[in-house]
């Protein structure tokens, strides 16, 4: 699941787990490993153990059991203010008592470097992020993207080599946090910082990582690049979890030359790729994303499998078209289509035949 | 607008108030060229919107005036009356007006008491004083300012019917009439259809209404003769204010009471100043003629030998000049006392040294109150700075632990401190056994500055702790971690970070604490002895005890000063936007 330790890992967590009360696990048996430079986000429903993680990476939480490592020294025992890792919190955690340069200036003074030192890296750094004019104001004079950025400079005026990020975007408009997006990664690139992102965006995580990592139930249910985990979910709690998913129950008649046979509950048998079953008989959720289900079947060629299905709501979002059917018995497959010129709206009650690529349609564990 | 609203924008995402008004004020600015901003119906918008919020104030005003008129009532008021009466002074001049009017030419810096002038009036004066019993006020008055003349004034009042005695004996042996009350309204009314004198009656009503607190209005069936008053004007003066007081005070009829001994002596005055009775045809002429022939052998009337028999310190320089530096209506001298100084003829000088107390007791008073303010911020911090980093339940509970000295009467939780800190009290006791100190010299902890600092700590510390915690409350945990992430240790980012943002809470409970200790007065007054008593339980002397009422109110409001003048400067200081009580 998880990928072992290697020689050139920068951050490792090996078999860590975490308990605030003694009776239960928050974190169970993480082991992560990530190399210089990446970065890394960790993705996952509210309670699931990710931003337990990060605090135990920074320090503020110790971990229960396991080790922590940070360029290869496990910092277990060292308290956070040793660590020199950046940090930007959820709400900026900007000092409101403090001008902006006074924040910024604030690691760089506890670390005794000189002033003239000082005021340069405090310039360069708020530079960096485009807030050159702002240095005399207060944290309260600034909006909330302003307040991000120089949250975000502060993290790294001192250069640390890891830094964390906890939902750093959560309160930001939507427009001004896709901004915010690009321009974390570029700058996370640029400076070739060891970045661990925390959010439960998917979005987010899918357009800025280069891994990620997605938490369910104190463990890293998948780990891996944003398109293989798009488009190759190893279980169902990732399939649903990223992006949307239509799911069909059934049970596997049987598994041959990389193709499971799948009857359905109604009788239907399709074929899929199997990704966690292992014999027939077993119970199996399918899953198929709603942008491969194709409504002109004829486009699919001869491997395709079919499906009848019948429109019970149509739903126009501007650049795609939803579409609700029913199938299979069950009224919530939904289908989208390009709003393109030759496209057809479909009408509600209307009968149709829907169908899709048996390597998109993946067999995972039933929930 | 379109531009306006751009600029807000790079200022802060969201709106303040403050962008508000500078909206409006760079809108009014822009409407120099276009008029007034209209609302839609035509009408300036100004107006309209005022007319929007004419209700809302309306309805706010009437939510509040319950409370407002309360407090004016029995706070606005009070405080009004208190400053009045630190520089109100009028009790000389309506008690003793002729005197203080005569005595005013009196040359105070001379070694002799004033002349005769000054004693006749003064025998008018104290004589309708003592009768209306106002002497003894004016006497307790003076006495603030020089010991003894409340129990001159007490003894002089008591023997003012007798003074003149042999005269009014002489007249009265000379002809019955004299003696008779028919007689006498009829000679000062001047008969049945004698012209009044109107005129005397109203001046005489208003200075009894002065002198007590009865106004005197209504008919007396008694108006003075217009000629007897001119013809004896002493007399008519005197048997005007008796019967006013004979009808309105003592509710009799005038024709039916005999004239007071003051009348009478009047009556001699007069007929030995040589009043025209010869030509005067009215009624009692006869009467008068021969009082007037019998006087002539007998002397003038000596008021300044009588007064000093009755006793001597009427002779005494120092009673005339309390008496002259205070006549004024408005006096500077409960001020002047209250700072350890004294008015005299020449203006104001210090007190001799050991009658200065009260500097000292100011001084005293911000000491002990600073170190009170300063020893519940070391004590209350650390609690407050513990019950926001708990979790809310156990928070719960450790306030009900703090809060719960507010559940216990003061005087019982003060009484507990005595039972702690006596000489044989508990914590002495504890202290003896364990060794530490001698049981032959057991320390002193209460009734002196030591105590009281201890229990007023103790009674004030919930003051301090409640506006702390709640300020420290809203300080996120998230900014000690950011501290530390950027690599500040426990110590800097507490004293960085954190401590600076506690600072309104230590000022609001600062204030609290000191504005509530500065005026305390029941913890000192029980553990304070005579080293912890602040100036708030002098105060409380002069009201109930020592009853110089204008002296207290001169302490208080000085004491109300300084509490302002601090404040103010707390302001300039740390500004008051700085206090936050949550």
């Amino acid at each position: 699941m998880a990928e072992t330790a290697n020689n050139d890992a920068f951050v490792e967590f090996e078999r860590v787990q975490k308990s605030y009360d003694g009776e239960t696990l928050v974190v169970k048996d993480l082991n992560l490993s990530m190399p210089k430079g990446e970065f890394l986000t960790m993705l996952g429903p509210s309670g699931s153990g990710k931003t337990t993680c990060l605090m135990m990476l920074a320090g503020f939480e110790t971990a229960t059991h396991g080790e922590i490592k940070l360029g290869g020294r496990p910092i277990n025992n060292i308290p956070p203010h040793k660590r020199g890792i950046g940090m930007v919190f959820q709400n900026y955690a900007l000092f409101p008592h403090m001008t902006v340069a006074e924040n910024l200036s604030f690691p760089l003074e506890v670390r005794k470097i000189g002033k003239s030192d000082r005021e340069a890296k405090v310039r360069r750094a708020l530079d960096m992020v485009q807030m050159g004019d702002f240095a005399g104001r207060r944290p309260a004079q600034l909006s909330g993207g302003q307040q991000q950025r120089i949250a975000l400079a502060r993290a790294l005026v001192f250069e640390p080599e890891l830094v964390l990020m906890d939902e750093p975007l959560g309160a930001l408009d939507k427009q001004l946090r896709e901004h915010m997006q690009f321009e974390i990664t570029n700058l996370a690139h640029e400076l070739g910082i060891t970045t661990v992102y925390v959010t439960h965006d998917q979005t987010e995580a899918l357009t800025m990582s280069d891994r990620v990592a997605v938490f369910d139930d104190g463990r890293i249910q998948q780990l891996a690049a944003p398109d293989v985990l798009y488009e190759s979910p190893e279980n169902s709690f990732v399939a649903q979890f990223i992006g949307e998913n239509n799911t069909l129950e059934g049970t596997v008649k049987e598994i041959k030359d990389g193709l499971a046979l799948v009857e359905l509950d109604d009788g239907e048998l399709i074929d899929c790729k199997p990704v966690n079953v292992e014999k027939a008989g077993d119970r199996t959720l399918i899953s198929i994303r709603p942008e491969r289900v194709e409504i002109n079947v004829e486009k699919l060629g001869e491997t395709a499998h079919t499906l009848k299905a019948e429109v019970a709501e149509f739903i126009y979002m501007g650049d795609v078209f939803r579409t609700r059917l029913k199938v299979a018995g069950k009224d919530d497959f939904i289908i989208k289509t390009r709003n393109s010129a030759d496209q057809r709206r479909l009408q509600p009650g209307e009968h149709i035949e829907i169908g899709w690529l048996p390597e998109d349609c993946r067999a995972l564990d039933a929930v | 607008m379109s531009k306006l609203n751009s600029t807000g924008q790079q200022t802060a995402d969201a709106p303040t108030p403050e962008d508000a008004f500078h909206e409006a004020a760079a809108l009014e600015g822009k409407g120099g060229n276009g008029g007034p901003v209209l609302s839609a119906d035509g009408t300036p918008l100004k107006r309209s919107l005022n007319r929007a919020l004419r209700m809302q104030k309306m309805r706010a005003l009437m939510l509040i005036a319950p409370l407002l008129i309360f407090v004016l009532v029995t706070f606005i008021a009070p405080i009004a009356d208190m400053l009045f009466r630190s520089v109100e002074n009028q009790i000389v001049g309506t008690t003793l007006p002729r005197t203080v009017e005569s005595v005013s030419d009196w040359d105070a810096e001379a070694e002799e008491a004033p002349g005769e002038a000054v004693f006749e009036q003064l025998y008018y004066d104290m004589f309708l004083a003592a009768e209306a019993k106002e002497h003894t006020k004016l006497g307790t008055r003076l006495n603030y300012e020089q010991t003894g003349i409340a129990s001159l004034f007490r003894s002089s009042g008591r023997d003012m019917d007798d003074l003149g005695e042999d005269y009014i004996d002489a007249l009265e042996d000379l002809d019955e009439a004299w003696e008779d009350e028919a007689f006498w309204y009829a000679l000062m009314t001047g008969g049945e259809d004698a012209a009044g004198n109107t005129d005397l009656l109203n001046t005489q009503r208003k200075r009894l209404s002065n002198l007590t607190s009865d106004n005197f209005k209504g008919d007396i069936g008694f108006v003075p003769g217009a000629e007897i008053s001119q013809l004896l004007p002493n007399t008519a003066r005197a048997y005007t204010v008796f019967a006013l007081f004979t009808v309105i005070a003592d509710e009799d009829v005038v024709s039916e009471e005999e004239p007071w001994e003051a009348v009478k002596i009047a009556l001699v005055q007069d007929l030995k100043a040589g009043a025209d009775v010869a030509a005067y045809e009215g009624p009692g002429a006869a009467e008068l003629r021969a009082a007037r022939d019998m006087l002539s052998d007998m002397p003038e009337i000596a008021f300044k030998p009588a007064f000093l028999e009755i006793d001597e310190d009427w002779g005494a320089n120092e009673t005339w000049r309390a008496i002259k530096i205070f006549s004024p209506p408005f006096t500077s001298g409960y001020f002047l006392n209250a700072v350890d100084m004294a008015k005299t003829l020449d203006g104001v000088e210090a007190r001799p040294e050991n009658q200065q107390i009260y500097i000292m007791l100011f001084k005293r008073t911000l000491f002990m109150s600073l170190v009170i303010t300063g020893s519940c911020i070391l004590l209350g911090y650390p609690v407050a700075w513990i019950l926001s980093n708990l979790p809310m339940r156990t928070a719960n509970l450790l306030m009900i632990l703090v809060l719960l000295p507010f559940w216990t009467s003061l005087l019982v939780r003060t009484s507990a401190w005595k039972v702690m800190l006596q000489s044989q009290g508990v914590i002495n006791d504890v202290m003896v056994w364990l060794g530490l100190v001698g049981d032959g010299d057991r320390l002193v902890m209460i009734n002196n500055q030591f105590g009281t600092i201890v229990a007023m700590t103790h009674i004030l510390l919930p003051f301090m702790i409640l506006p702390m915690y709640s300020v420290m409350q809203t300080i996120p945990p998230s900014y000690l971690r950011a501290a530390k992430s950027l690599g500040a240790t426990n110590w800097t980012a507490f004293w960085r970070v954190y401590f600076p943002q506690s600072v309104p809470g230590i000022g609001a409970g600062s204030i609290l604490v000191f504005i509530l200790s500065i005026g305390y007065y029941i913890t000192p007054e029980i553990v304070g002895g005579t080293t912890g008593t602040f100036i708030s339980n002098r105060i409380a002397y002069h009201i109930s005890s020592s009853l110089n009422w204008g002296l207290a109110a001169a302490l208080g409001s000085i004491l109300l000063a300084v509490v302002l003048i601090l404040y103010w400067a707390y302001d300039k200081i740390v500004g008051i936007d700085n206090v936050k009580l949550g």
